[in-house]
């Protein structure tokens, strides 16, 4: 047992931190953090930024533009990257639809797809829930028929995070409805701005715009953007859920709030005594800094073994529930100390004319966060899955 | 980065392991429990013959020189046999008091005995008052030349009737709560004016309240200095915690274990109660439980292994996870058992019994989730 860090890879560290704080500046994280406007503009001058210095894509395989990290190489970049604040690149394109090309796609795809992916000059949406398939995504039915060397597609996917500023979709559809469910899936990559494509904007209750519907009518895709055989895109889909669950446990992200909640905790008064030293308060905070220093090693037990090449496996889904429920726990302490301020809806007020900070970003982290526990296989479907590949029940 | 065990301490494992699976049935456990001594002494004498009970002392003193994580791999087993034989009172807490001691004389005039299994040992470190508190002492420690005389009680002593020897807590100096002022004494149990009440814990410990009535102690029978022994306490404590966490891991593990084997042979409504989803979601929360515990574990033996600033918040999260997850697993245990999980015949409601009073040991969740607090806050 051992998780001290070699000097190597504190070395690594410290060349993460300089180049973190040389290249994060206060422009990117002002145009980032506001999701609106100017988001993707910045969004993309970052990921240029990451791809300039060869960080963009860790995790793809060298011959393609990725980089030769350990899992512990990785892991300290991500936790660099948390601690300072920093999101994560947008993960359709990089972790999720470049893994399905590289692994399952033909040479062509590879050479075309990979480096504009690379470079930042196609953004990806990942077209897999829809109106009737949600946490039971075999139950899909937009359809692709063939018609000489192109697919007619025709249906509705729902939930696509940024479709609007889209130029590709990776979307499963059924070519057939006679067998097994999970036999008649097929993986397509699809042009947002073929002919029948629609983007339909879905308000959510965070009062911001990310969520789309993505409409299909008779809509057609050459043969040539589907990945591999007809018919196997659930195999090939598969293998992205366990990566996108680990993932979203965002330990790192979760361990820098709690930090910022601390110091929060002594800043806010009541009563003329400091927050911090109200037990209820403190209770709540150790409750969820206690779990997240479990999760913390959780995840490291998951990548040591991924090292030991046994593969994240089954325990992401713990990562999962876990790991949402403490992000859940946290919006919640925000929105609690934010008080009347939590209301707040307008984010352009300022500290100074209303006589709050964080209030509007409590609130609109709190309304989205409710999301976490139904996105990427909702809590209790992991919890379907734990049952059955786990404790064999 | 990894989270295996060494080949030596694999080793190790597997020989505890052993040792429950050839040696330690339901039966056997409770007979043993139910002795005079609250133990099998033929058990403790094949511990010192497998050198189990030399594992945590320096090789200078006989010992195998082991750390944390040595220590978990034997108690983890322990617990998944809820081996009543004193390990933790005489090696770790006895043991270890002496080990971190300073003590050159006390050392070798002991350990080698404990080693080779003669000597029995115990701490006495409550009082009727005390709660939770290792610093609120009353009794009593006078200078009177080279001696002490000690007035008091020591309450609770988990092995206090099969020691031979006990280290007790006592004020020289200080108020009654006070860190500073506890010294710490090396106490033979047959000396004038001991005198032990024994009975009976729920999880088959045989304990004793020891009196001292103007018991002479030596000056050289002190563990660490005069007024100082609160941090040594403190350090031994913390060591034996994350022992005793690593006993409910085991507890826990073979509690999912049964539990998840007991609802698939059950069958009610015709069907295996294995496949009700309202069940197994209840055992998917076990599991979790079990692996968050057991991450915290492992945490806390990394850092005692590294010698960490924050051990000591560490420890406490370790012991508040262990209390809550321990207790969800418990109940759910027991109620998944439904009627059978109510009855004495079964095993499952005494791996319960010892991860309550494993909870209580030490301070329970509550007390240690103050204590976390105070750390953090303190950062």
């Amino acid at each position: 047992m051992d998780i001290t860090f070699s000097a190597e890879e504190l070395a690594f560290r410290d060349q993460v931190r300089a180049f973190l704080s040389e290249n994060w500046t206060e422009n990117l994280a002002s145009r980032i953090n506001s999701r609106d406007g100017d988001y993707k503009a910045a969004q993309i001058e970052w990921q240029n930024k990451l791809n300039d210095k060869g960080w963009l894509a860790p995790g793809w395989p060298v011959e393609h533009g990725g980089v030769d990290w350990s899992v512990t190489e990785n892991f300290i970049f991500e936790t660099e990257r948390s601690l300072a604040g920093i999101p994560d690149v947008v993960p359709f394109g990089l972790k999720m639809v470049a893994p399905v090309i590289y692994d399952f796609g033909n040479d062509e795809q590879k050479k075309h797809f990979l480096p504009r992916i690379l470079k930042n000059e196609d953004w990806w949406c990942q077209g897999y829930s829809e109106p009737g398939a949600g946490s039971d995504l075999a139950a899909l039915k937009t359809k692709a028929e063939l018609d000489g060397d192109d697919y007619i597609v025709t249906g509705a996917k729902i939930w696509t995070t940024y479709a609007q500023y889209s130029d590709w979709i990776f979307c499963l559809v059924r070519t057939d409805s006679s067998g097994k469910r999970q036999d008649g899936i097929t993986f397509l990559l699809i042009d947002m701005s073929s002919p029948g494509v629609s983007v339909n904007k879905i308000s959510s209750i965070d009062d911001h715009h990310s969520l789309n519907e993505v409409v299909f009518d008779n809509v057609r895709v050459p043969t040539a953007n589907r990945i591999g055989e007809e018919g196997k895109g659930w195999t090939y889909a598969k293998a992205l859920l366990a990566h996108e669950r680990t993932s979203i446990a965002a330990v790192a992200d979760s361990k820098r709030k709690l930090r910022e909640l601390r110091e929060l905790l002594a800043q806010e008064v009541s009563g003329g005594r400091p927050l911090s030293e109200d037990t209820q308060f403190q209770n709540r905070l150790s409750n969820t800094e206690i779990e997240l220093m479990a999760l913390e090693y959780t995840e490291l037990r998951v990548l040591a073994s991924t090292a030991d090449g046994k593969g994240p496996g089954v325990e992401s889904s713990l990562l999962k529930i876990k790991g949402t429920e403490i992000q859940q726990a946290i919006q919640q302490m925000y929105m609690d100390l934010a008080g009347y301020y939590s209301g707040v809806i307008h984010g352009e007020d300022t500290e100074e004319s209303i006589g709050h900070a964080f209030g509007h970003s409590a609130r609109q982290a709190y309304m989205y966060g409710r999301a976490a526990t139904i996105y990427g296989g909702s809590n209790e479907v992991q919890k379907n899955i734990t049952a059955k590949y786990v404790l064999g029940l | 980065m990894n989270f295996n065990l060494s080949e030596e301490q694999n080793m190790l494992k597997d020989s505890v392991e052993r040792f429950v699976r050839d040696e330690y049935d339901f039966d056997s456990r409770r007979a043993n429990a139910a002795s005079d001594l609250g133990f099998n002494p033929k058990n403790w004498q094949m511990f010192a013959e497998l050198g189990w009970l030399s594992i945590p002392f320096d090789e200078a003193h006989g010992g195998f020189g082991g750390g944390a994580t040595d220590v978990m791999a034997v108690m983890e087993e322990m617990g998944k046999g809820l081996v009543v034989e004193p390990f933790v009172a005489t090696v770790l807490m006895f043991g270890g008091l002496l080990n971190k001691s300073g003590n050159a004389d006390l050392q070798n005039a002991n350990i080698e005995k404990i080693i080779d299994g003669s000597l029995q040992g115990a701490f006495g470190y409550l009082e009727r008052q005390s709660r939770f508190e290792l610093a609120d002492v009353k009794t009593q420690a006078k200078r009177d030349g080279d001696n002490f005389v000690l007035n008091g009680e020591k309450t609770v002593v988990s092995n206090g009737m099969a020691a031979n020897k006990v280290v007790v807590s006592a004020r020289t100096s200080g108020d009654q709560c006070d860190e500073a002022g506890i010294t710490l004494f090396l106490i033979d149990t047959d000396a004038p004016g001991v005198e032990r009440t024994s009975y009976r814990l729920m999880d088959g410990q045989l304990v004793a309240n020891i009196k001292l009535t103007d018991v002479r102690v030596a000056a050289d029978h002190i563990l660490g200095n005069v007024d100082q022994g609160y941090t040594l306490i403190e350090s031994v404590v913390g060591d034996v915690i994350i022992a005793l966490c690593a006993e409910a891991m085991g507890i826990m593990q073979k509690l999912n274990t049964t539990t998840i084997e007991y609802t698939k042979t059950r069958q009610q409504f015709g069907v295996a109660i294995s496949s009700f989803q309202a069940l197994q979601h209840r055992m998917v929360d076990m599991f979790m439980a079990g692996e968050q515990a057991k991450s915290m574990l492992y945490r806390a033996v990394c850092a005692a292994e590294s010698g960490a600033d924050d051990l000591a918040k560490n420890i406490a999260a370790l012991k508040v996870m262990i209390g809550r997850n321990g207790k969800l697993i418990g109940d759910e245990a027991i109620q998944l058992h439904g009627g059978m999980g109510i009855t004495d015949e079964l095993d499952v409601g005494h791996y319960v019994k010892r991860l309550m009073m494993i909870n209580t040991t030490f301070g329970d969740a509550d007390y240690q989730q103050q204590k976390f607090n105070r750390l953090a806050h303190s950062e």
